[in-house]
């Protein structure tokens, strides 16, 4: 896949016409549990307290690590909406450079009708994950800098 | 006294929210453990006094402040019928709950707890009647100690007699637990507690508004609880406290209102209630606490604790049914509420689509991670009920999940 990854609006665009396709909140749900169980998990070695990301309700693992100036994400959480909507997150930004990362405001979440799920109030762990994914990219950044 | 209101429709009629649509469907409000709603009554006190009282309280000798300062004091009767304590200078109004229970850490803990003293808790506390015990004997050098539970979320008398000692100087329990529905044998835990003349704080906050409760009859010590869980505004509470325990306790926190008298040298401390209430209080929500104990009273508690129990043995007998659930907390004695946990599938998601169904529960580990830890869940789904809530609504509540199920 690396190499290969499309420019991050081109992602974005085709998974708000995914979710275009489904009329009401049960069909969409319903597609965000199958791409939670879909998400090849983590690693179980990588399930560490340091890597964890403790929401309230929902708990999310995230793993990064740099390829050939790409950042590649894998994570994990133990509730599937979560997982499910971090699958998407992790299908637009992983394998974009860090700069890509950082600058991103994902405003496909609120086309889709999720930006709840990226409510501070939720609790869930996302919001925290989202704010980890851009510290990575920025440590990457420094990194690849320095 | 007025007939009493025991027609559900009609007292459903006095809450406006729950006219509300959620997510497109009429709303279904099981979270009530959490918070309840607030009937127009009460939402019409705090109104009114903003448009008709407001003004500061034990300080002016205008109209207006005399006006507040007797609507807010005549709660504190209210209260001190509501719950058949001896005199009204016990009760000391707080912010809730867990102020009560910080202000008898600091106050009582400061004086009267020392180095290895010990303080008992039950393992089926909520983190408000753990951490201000933990911040009080990580200053004093005293030690926490827990009573466990059973796998039914009860506690065994004869392991509590066990459990106090000659160290022991505070005993706290709650009355009925936010995550398991427990009611606790508390009038036996306390005479237990007394003939070693150990004090006894009973956190009453998931007890209030589902039974009645006489402090003088318990023999308790400290009874803590908050309006916002018996149909009254947030930000207020009671601590109820033995006038002698009181007098004994150092005050809170400092400032105008808890004085008698302040020179740079020295202060006068305020006699009780007044020692405790540093500062202008929640006046709105303090008048508003005696419209929803007059709601409560309109209905009555025998109204109130058959229909909510009527309501949990059909919650109980409806769930049971569906496969793959299992309660948490099974004690014999509960009030108020179901906890349980779907085999395979996460209290979050569950939550998650019940809301989009217009259903309202709590999720997760309800702030008793003690709790959670034992059963060895990560959370739990809980419904707890209300004097207005609905056979109906449970019904709701199990479409509700049989169709998570099939989405999962």
């Amino acid at each position: 896949m690396i190499g290969a990854v499309s420019k991050i609006e081109e992602i974005e665009e085709g998974i708000i016409e995914e979710f275009a396709l489904f009329d009401d909140w049960m069909d969409k749900y319903e597609h965000i549990i199958s791409l939670g169980k879909e998400l090849p998990l983590i690693e179980e070695s990588l399930k560490t307290e340091d890597l964890l990301i403790k929401g309230c309700q929902s708990r999310v693992w995230l793993h990064a690590k740099i390829e050939d100036g790409k950042v590649i994400f894998t994570a994990d959480s133990d509730a599937i909406i979560t997982k499910g909507i971090i699958s998407l997150l992790i299908r637009v930004l992983s394998g974009q450079t860090p700069d890509v990362i950082i600058n991103t405001d994902l405003n496909f979440i609120e086309h889709i009708g999720l930006k709840e799920h990226l409510s501070p109030t939720r609790s869930n762990g996302l919001v925290s994950m989202v704010k980890q994914m851009k510290l990575y990219a920025l440590a990457f950044k420094t990194q690849q800098n320095g | 006294m007025s007939e009493l209101l025991t027609d559900i429709d009609a007292i459903r009629a006095q809450f406006p929210i729950l006219q509300r649509e959620i997510n497109g469907k009429p709303l279904v409000y099981l979270d009530n453990g959490a918070t309840s709603q607030k009937p127009q009554s009460v939402i019409d006190t705090i109104s009114r006094y903003y448009e008709l009282e407001n003004s500061n309280i034990h300080r002016g000798v205008h109209t207006l402040s005399q006006e507040a300062t007797s609507a807010y004091e005549d709660v504190r009767k209210k209260v001190q019928k509501f719950i058949n304590a001896e005199h009204s200078h016990e009760i000391i109004f707080t912010s809730g709950t867990t102020g009560g229970i910080n202000l008898v850490a600091s106050s009582f803990g400061e004086k009267l707890v020392r180095k290895g003293d010990e303080i008992l808790i039950t393992a089926m506390e909520h983190h408000s009647n753990i951490v201000p015990w933990q911040m009080l004997c990580e200053r004093n050098g005293a030690h926490l100690k827990v009573l466990p539970i059973s796998k039914e979320g009860e506690v065994d008398i004869e392991e509590f007699k066990k459990l106090i000692g000659p160290k022991t100087e505070l005993i706290s329990l709650v009355h009925v637990s936010n995550s398991l529905g427990t009611i606790n044998p508390i009038k036996e835990m306390i005479e237990i507690a007394h003939k070693q003349s150990i004090p006894v704080l009973i956190d009453g906050a998931q007890a209030i508004h589902h039974m009645p409760v006489d402090v003088q009859e318990l023999d308790a010590d400290f009874y803590v609880f908050s309006a916002h869980k018996m149909y009254g505004p947030t930000g207020v509470g009671v601590l109820y406290g033995k006038e002698e325990l009181l007098n004994d306790m150092t005050p809170y926190q400092g400032g105008g209102d808890m004085i008698k008298s302040v020179t740079f040298e020295k202060t006068i401390y305020n006699d009780l209630p007044h020692k405790f209430e540093a500062g202008t209080p929640n006046i709105s929500g303090g008048i508003a606490l005696g419209a929803s104990i007059d709601f409560i009273n309109s209905i009555g508690f025998d109204f109130i604790e058959k229909h909510e129990a009527e309501l949990c043995r059909f919650a109980t007998s409806q769930l049971r049914d569906i496969k793959g659930l299992r309660f948490i907390g099974t004690a014999k004695e509960r009030a108020g509420l179901v906890s349980f946990v779907l085999d395979g599938i996460h209290p979050y998601d569950t939550g998650v689509i019940l809301d989009k169904l217009g259903i309202a529960v709590r999720t997760g580990h309800h702030c008793t991670q003690p709790v959670m830890n034992f059963f060895e869940v990560p959370g739990t789904v809980r419904a707890s009920f209300a004097v207005y809530n609905t056979k109906q609504e449970v019904v709701k509540l199990v479409e509700g999940i049989d169709r998570v199920k099939r989405m999962f």
